[in-house]
């Protein structure tokens, strides 16, 4: 891999640039391999790179059904912040806070990470009593966060609509700087050519149609190019876990709903930081191009198709306009949908299951972007150790039956 | 957007005026006191998640306010029938022929609409409760 450069920005000028290397192999299946990953999202990708290149483990493959990073990698509003209310989480997703601090080092691939801070509104006593709650939280376990009043916010967002006037006015918010936005497909390709650049083989148009286990023990997978050996499997497939589950003879605690987005038309640089507000239920950033970049709830019903409904989609724009009523003529320009798979407590799981040498790491919902390096590393380190992580062992799966949930839907809030 | 026909209300009615509830059928353990943790887990949180053929409950919040049952394709969002508490599914996945629940399908056949289907018989499968 050669690695990018300012120079070699110079150099591949001169040659206009006509002769980049490809960024990663697309290499025929080995019949054997030491891990296998089924899912070539940001998860799956980045669980790879950590098991070459912490654990030096590089006979891996990673084996997507379409191309890398089309999941809900590719789909999402790019939201990164780490101050979650419960311990286990807040350690969880500071740990990949940490990560992206220095990713585009790490890679060598600028994935445009930009701390512009997160905003989380309170429109309600009950808002702000549960935000000033989390910010002590998060206090305590060393990550920054700072409760503002509605003044406060109005000086870092002019343009909210912060008045006595709105249906619901803002209180408040809590407000982590260290939070903000990153380029989503590059996560995906700079995690994917570091990857292949230690060996990790990138498999995609490759389906993983059934696993191949014998005596409670997993062997390796059956995809539309033959089978694949492995004694250690590792699933990381967003909404389609309960699928691959099914395949292997046990249920998960999920539910696959369609989450969909939308972009507006670009405008000139308007919000240069990221608000989201669980009360009016609606969030929104701008994104370098210029666009507006908004979401809101998840479709309630189990849905495996890629879209959302219109239903939705207006009451997300509901929610914006009511906040900005500056955006009320803004054009939108497309909309699409995810699968997410949702948890009951809404945090993820990262675990062994019924089924010796096959992992998953899944649940990650509406808001599992911000989490892809933190639990690509601790994910490697189970594969690689077959024994949970100490990060990753309060989100075993067990805890559905044990009872110790991470209840995180008030951090986790709007869906995003 | 859904046109849901409600069992009760014996009307097609456009998605907003309900709500989704999740999996139906889904038994409480009769006996709480000897139930295992297991038991409770899977009662609690452990979802079919379907990619395919799923009944699921749901409520017409702003109707008739009663809860009724749909079976649904998730994949291709298509409605199979609608009916009431306490009776039984007549389309399940085993009584499909296999083109029509192929749970790999994304894309709806009908496009974005999809229409609620009347029970074709009144009298259901009197299946056992599971
Ligand atoms: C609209 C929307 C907005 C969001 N906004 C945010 C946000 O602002 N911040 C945030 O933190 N998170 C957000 N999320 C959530 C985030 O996108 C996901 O949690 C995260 O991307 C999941 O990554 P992943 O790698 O696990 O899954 P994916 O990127 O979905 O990758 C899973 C891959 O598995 C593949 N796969 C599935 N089945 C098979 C099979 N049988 N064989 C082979 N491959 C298979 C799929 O093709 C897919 O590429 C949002 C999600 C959506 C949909
Ligand atoms: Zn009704």
């Amino acid at each position: 891999m050669k690695r990018y450069s300012g120079f070699g920005l110079v150099k591949h000028a001169m040659s206009h640039h006509e002769n980049w290397e490809r960024q990663w192999r697309n290499p025929t299946p080995k019949k054997q391999y030491d891990v296998i990953i089924v899912g070539g999202g940001g998860h799956g990708l980045a669980t790879a790179y950590y098991l070459a290149k912490v654990h030096g483990i590089t006979n891996v493959a990673v084996i997507e059904k379409g191309w890398l990073g089309g999941g809900n990698t590719a789909r999402n509003t790019t939201i990164v912040r780490s101050n979650y209310l419960w311990d286990e989480a807040a350690a969880l997703f500071e740990h990949s806070m940490k990560l992206w601090e220095g990713l585009s080092q790490d890679l060598n691939y600028n994935v445009m990470f930009s701390q512009r801070g997160v905003l989380n509104l309170g429109h309600t006593l009950q808002d702000m009593r549960d935000i000033q709650r989390r910010v002590n939280a998060n206090r305590l376990n060393g990550i920054d966060g700072e409760v503002l009043d509605a003044k406060g916010v109005q000086d870092i967002v002019p343009i909210l609509d912060c008045s006595k006037n709105a249906r619901y006015p803002v209180m408040g918010a809590s407000w982590q700087p260290r939070a903000g936005v990153a380029r989503h497909d590059a996560v995906a390709w700079g995690y994917a050519r570091a990857a292949d650049s230690m060996g990790v083989d990138l498999l995609q148009n490759t389906e993983v149609t059934g696993f191949k286990i014998r005596d409670g023990r997993v062997h390796g997978v059956h995809t539309n190019r033959g089978d694949i050996e492995a004694k250690t499997v590792g699933c990381v497939a967003a909404g389609n876990s309960g699928v691959l589950a099914k395949m292997a003879g046990f249920k998960l605690p999920l539910e696959s709903h369609p989450l969909q987005a939308l972009v507006s038309e670009p405008l000139k640089p308007i919000l240069d930081t990221v608000v989201m507000s669980n009360h009016v239920h609606g969030y929104v950033s701008q994104s370098d191009k210029g666009d507006l970049v908004i979401g809101a709830g998840i479709d309630g019903y189990v849905g495996y198709g890629q879209r959302g409904s219109y239903t939705t989609i207006e009451h997300t724009l509901q929610a914006i306009v009511e906040m900005f009523p500056i955006f009320s003529r803004v054009r939108m320009n497309r909309q699409w949908g995810g699968i997410v798979d949702t948890c009951p407590d809404a945090s993820p799981i990262i675990s062994a299951t019924p089924v010796k040498g096959m992992f998953f790491n899944c649940g990650w919902g509406t808001g599992g972007f911000k989490a892809i390096p933190g639990s690509g590393h601790v994910f490697a380190a189970t594969l690689a150790k077959n024994e949970a992580h100490p990060i990753a062992a309060p989100f075993s799966i067990d805890r559905f039956n044990s009872g110790a949930l991470v209840d995180e839907h008030g951090a986790a809030g709007v869906a995003h | 957007m859904f046109h849901i026909h409600c069992p009760y209300c014996d009307e097609y009615r456009e998605e907003e005026e309900f709500h989704p509830r999740g999996q139906a059928h889904l038994a409480r353990p009769a006996t709480p006191d000897t139930t295992t943790d297991d038991e409770w887990g899977g009662y609690l949180f452990f979802r079919d998640n379907e990619r395919g053929i799923h009944h699921e409950l749901w409520v017409h919040s702003v109707g008739c306010r009663k809860f009724f049952n749909i079976t649904r394709n998730t994949a291709t969002y298509e409605i199979h029938e609608t009916y009431k508490m306490g009776e039984r599914p007549s389309v399940t996945a085993e009584n499909l022929p296999d083109s029509q629940h192929q749970s790999g399908v994304q894309a709806a056949t009908s496009g974005w609409q999809t229409v609620g289907a009347r029970p074709e018989s009144a009298s259901l499968n009197q299946e056992e409760q599971v």
